[in-house]
């Protein structure tokens, strides 16, 4: 069986796994990292958007193997110091989760969306978030709360 | 004047939780020694099973057991449906594990019990299954044809029922207009986002049963009865649930089953369902064929309804599959005043998913098929949709209103809400822009799409409800704990999936005890704690089980107030309770409800009689439904060269009565438009001539993203409901009710000019380029599927 190193929210884990288990497993049934949910079997739903080196993946569409020496930030991982990333609490603040199955997802895709534009227009947010399904708010609310989030971690950049 | 807490935008308790991933969805669960379950499902729609044989499956790496249907005893497997509606229904045998004959796509036929998920899912491949195949019933006009081949020995026909007020006959006799159209409503697939997920464990005597569910109440009343464990050794739990829209009030074969297997092994087991494996064996929603005709005099006022409809029971009845489509027996006739109505409605078996509540159950449809018929009056006549509708509505001042099919609505105000929508939408502006498309022939066209809808909420008053012969009562049950320090905790039996229940019941109950917010929490969805409840759905957790929290507040305060009276040495009516306190009239003397909070917990000093303690509870059943109601406005562009549909704008105003929190009431809004433009334009469960699913993933059936869909704009006009103190009416399924026909209405509308009376949803390009090239080829605009 192959012997993985990886790193998921800061702490590095030295696992023996099967090669074709998938990332999400690896994350949720073996190092315990059950924030970050399952939705469906076809990579549609993005309800498991992980950062694998900075940007998104969907982990269920990702073998265990292939995080080999990643650094992985999970839903988990997202705060510093016990306070919310300024995406969950702009998410928060405009009520942009119900259910909030697809939240951990959501805001890992809305952080990496800002990655390549840190201004984004709602087209472009929408655009942006397509990978990723919401049942529950039909996503004026998530416009709403990637925009204010965008605002904020701008803020956050300018004001160090 | 204290500011109340009821009527702010409160942000949720719920969120913080669920957004650092501190959750506790059911597959998150674990128990020490937990085994995984999988099942083997059926390839074929209708097939004899002539063996199954599971030997090598047991025998590989993991596998601690396999069975086939055969291996369970029959009485301990049969799913229950609580909703026998008509006298002589046939309820055909439903086994929760297929033992000679399958039916659809998905049935189970065996299962494997593994150490580990990707073993069992292994050892599937290693059972053999034979099937000689029977022919498939996937249409219900042929199935209900004489020689059709059946789906149980007793006939395709489940039920027929029929009602009818006032005379249907002198209605449409000489009327002078008469509109027939038949609608179609496609098969839905809800698409909570939690698949389903299953933990069992048991202590050797008594069971534990964590689910992905929306009523642990009646799913451990309904386990009991049908597996035979006491209800006292059952425990049901419903830890976080990802969303549920009806599809998770179910009692399914997955639960009998993993429950049957703790028993049996003694073990706990864990089963975990797939997507696709889901959009097989989760129950649709809608599927029907509505014949429709209407009656009306010259200036558009409404003579009488007649609706015949036929819905697709799927291959078995599950818990209230018969009693949906009947749902819309009350509320085709809608907000229309009309001299008759007649609903008939049969069930027909096919071989597919079962049906049953889809968000909205049966009320989407009732609406779909009056705010369809009423836009085409309305074009037949010349007049525009709104002022036929205008014609025909029950007036503000006419409440409370007792309608033709009976119901009495206790309030509403149509025209104030018709006036808002059509001012935030600029409808006057809109009409004159598609006029001049239209005048230019711009291969652009506008539509616009009117939807002036109500609903029954608040399910249900539990006299009506056994008048429908419904297998049980509508009441909710809520309790009210005031523990030594003055903290809250509240156990409500309506049980949340999202709909934010923490946040709202705590500001019902920081107003009516003078507790602070912060003070409450909220306990629910495990059947150890909140010992009695019945669930959430059918817009009825504000409506009734907020209320039955209210009045256990109001016990509250009357033991608080004799307490309080006792300690201040004076009469319980010289009391005046506010902010959280009692006060003697006239004086600075008072006891905090913290302090009598204390004071019964010490109990050093209570009046004779009196028990140390101010916890209470309360049950409350309502004696009529609620009724929102709104006016939804979509304008959409209609490309008539590519058939592509865009909506440019929507407005949503919804009268849900009174409004604990604005913000969630408006989250439920924009989730259920989202939900109901999705039918218009997205989603169809799609089968084949051999009943395989070909949107069995969700690749393949199209749930909208962020970027199919606009901003909704929504605002309130607020009508109280009479029936609870809460004046509220419930806002869970308005959007979806309403949107469906604002949509289609919006995308005929556009299409009128050029023949089109009618385009079948969902409205694909595909759909509207053939409605298009059809009405132009002369015919009658209605395309075959």
């Amino acid at each position: 069986m192959p012997r993985i190193t990886v790193t998921v929210d800061g702490v590095k884990y030295e696992e023996d796994v099967e090669p074709r288990l998938l990332l999400v497993h690896l994350l949720r049934e073996r190092l315990g990292k059950t924030g970050t949910p399952v939705g469906c079997d076809t990579s549609n739903c993005g309800a498991c958007t992980i950062m694998m080196d900075g940007k998104s993946v969907k982990s269920c569409s990702v073998l265990a193997v292939q995080a080999d020496g990643c650094d992985v930030v999970t839903i988990e991982g997202l705060g510093v110091n016990g306070s919310m990333h300024p995406m969950q609490q702009a998410f928060h603040e405009e009520h942009a989760l119900q259910c909030g199955y697809c939240t951990p997802g959501m805001v890992m895709a809305a952080i990496d969306l800002l990655r390549d534009n840190p201004e984004p227009s709602e087209e472009a947010i929408r655009e942006g978030l397509e990978g990723n399904l919401c049942r529950c708010t039909g996503y004026c609310n998530i416009v709403r709360a990637v925009r204010r989030g965008a605002q904020e971690m701008g803020q956050a950049v300018k004001t160090p | 004047m204290t500011e109340t807490e009821v009527g702010k935008a409160r942000k949720r308790k719920e969120d913080a939780r669920l957004l650092t991933g501190r959750t506790q969805w059911t597959d998150n669960l674990s128990r020490p020694g937990v085994l995984h379950v999988m099942f083997k499902r059926s390839p074929m729609a209708h097939a004899r099973i002539t063996r199954v044989d599971v030997s090598a499956a047991r025998g590989l790496p993991g596998v601690v057991a396999a069975f086939s249907g055969h291996d369970f005893e029959a009485a301990e497997t049969t799913l229950p449906c609580a909703w026998p509606v008509v006298e002589d229904i046939v309820i055909p045998d439903h086994p929760a594990m297929a033992k000679d004959e399958v039916r659809y796509v998905g049935e189970a036929v065996a299962c494997v019990v593994a150490t580990d998920r990707y073993l069992a899912a292994d050892a599937l491949d290693a059972i053999d299954v034979d099937y000689e195949p029977l022919p498939a019933v996937m249409d219900m006009n042929e199935a209900l044809t004489p020689g059709s081949p059946k789906v149980h020995e007793s006939g395709n026909q489940a039920y027929t029922m029929k009602n009818a007020f006032g005379d249907i006959e002198a209605a449409f006799r000489d009327a002078p207009v008469v509109i027939d159209r038949t609608f179609i409503q496609q098969r839905l697939i809800p698409s909570a986002m939690e698949p389903r997920a299953i933990l069992c464990d048991t202590d050797g005597d008594a069971f534990t049963l964590w689910s992905s569910t929306q009523i642990p109440h009646v799913l451990r009343v309904m386990l009991a009865v049908t597996t035979g464990i006491p209800e006292h050794k059952l425990r049901v739990v419903a830890p976080d649930v990802g969303g549920g829209f009806g599809s998770k009030l179910q009692v399914t074969a997955e639960e009998v089953l993993c429950l049957l297997l703790t028993r049996r092994l003694g073990r706990p087991v864990k089963w975990t369902e797939s997507r696709s494996e889901g959009n097989h064996t989760v129950h649709h929603g809608r599927d029907q064929i509505q014949h429709v005709r209407i009656a009306a005099n010259a200036d558009g006022r409404l003579r009488g309804l007649q609706v015949e409809l036929l819905a697709d029971m799927g291959a078995y009845f599950l818990l209230l599959t018969p009693g949906i489509p009947l749902l819309a027996g009350s509320m085709c006739n809608a907000i229309y005043k009309m001299d008759a109505y007649e609903f008939a409605c049969t069930g027909v078996f096919t071989t597919k998913m079962p049906t049953d509540a889809y968000r909205g159950a049966g009320r989407p449809e009732a609406t779909y098929l009056i705010e369809r018929i009423m836009d085409e009056l309305a074009a037949e006549l010349r007049l525009d949709p709104l002022e036929v509708r205008r014609r025909n509505w029950i007036k503000h001042e006419e409440f409370p209103f007792t309608t033709i099919s009976g119901l009495t609505y206790d309030s509403g105000n149509y025209e104030a809400a018709t006036d808002r929508a059509m001012a935030l939408f600029g409808y006057d502006k809109l009409r004159a822009e598609q006029a001049d498309r239209r005048d230019r022939g711009d291969p652009v066209q506008l539509g616009i799409g009117v939807s002036t809808y109500t609903e029954m909420c608040g399910l249900a008053p539990s006299r009506l409800l056994g008048g429908a012969r419904f297998g049980a009562g509508g009441w909710e049950h809520g309790s009210v704990r005031v523990l030594p320090t003055g903290k809250i905790e509240v156990i409500t039996g309506s049980t949340p999936h999202g709909q934010g229940h923490v946040t709202a019941w705590s500001q019902i109950v920081a107003d009516a005890l003078g507790v602070p917010f912060e003070d409450i929490t909220v306990l629910y969805g495990d059947t150890a704690i909140s010992y009695k409840g019945m669930d959430t759905y059918g817009s009825r957790s504000l409506v009734i089980g907020g209320v039955a929290v209210l009045k256990a507040c109001e016990k509250v305060r009357e033991k608080a107030r004799k307490l309080a009276a006792h300690l201040l040495e004076c009469s319980p009516d010289d009391l005046e309770f506010a902010g959280g306190a009692f006060k003697v009239r006239g004086t600075d003397s008072q006891k905090t409800i913290q302090e009598l909070a204390f004071a019964a917990f010490t109990a050093h000093d209570l009046p004779d009689g009196v028990e140390p303690r101010l916890d209470s509870e309360a049950t409350f059943d309502p004696e009529n439904y609620s009724f929102p109601h709104g006016t939804h406005l979509c304008a959409v562009e209609v490309d008539t060269e590519t058939g592509q549909v865009k909506i440019r704008s929507y407005v949503a105003v919804d009268d849900i009565g009174k409004v604990v929190n604005p913000l969630i009431a408006e989250g439920q809004v924009h989730g259920g438009i989202a939900q109901g433009v999705a039918q218009a334009l997205f989603e169809e469960a799609v089968y084949d001539a051999e009943g395989n699913l070909l949107t069995s993933t969700m690749a393949d059936y199209l749930l909208p993203s962020a970027a199919d869909l606009p901003t909704f704009v929504t605002d309130r006009t607020e009508t109280p409901a009479t029936g609870n103190p809460l004046g509220a009416k419930g806002v869970g399924e308005a959007g979806t009710i309403a949107s469906t026909p604002a949509v289609v209405n919006a995308v005929v509308d556009a299409l009128r000019p050029h023949g089109v009376h009618d385009v079948q949803m969902p409205c694909t390009p595909e759909r509207v380029w053939r409605a298009l090239a059809g009405a132009q080829a002369g015919a009658q605009g209605v395309m075959p599927r």
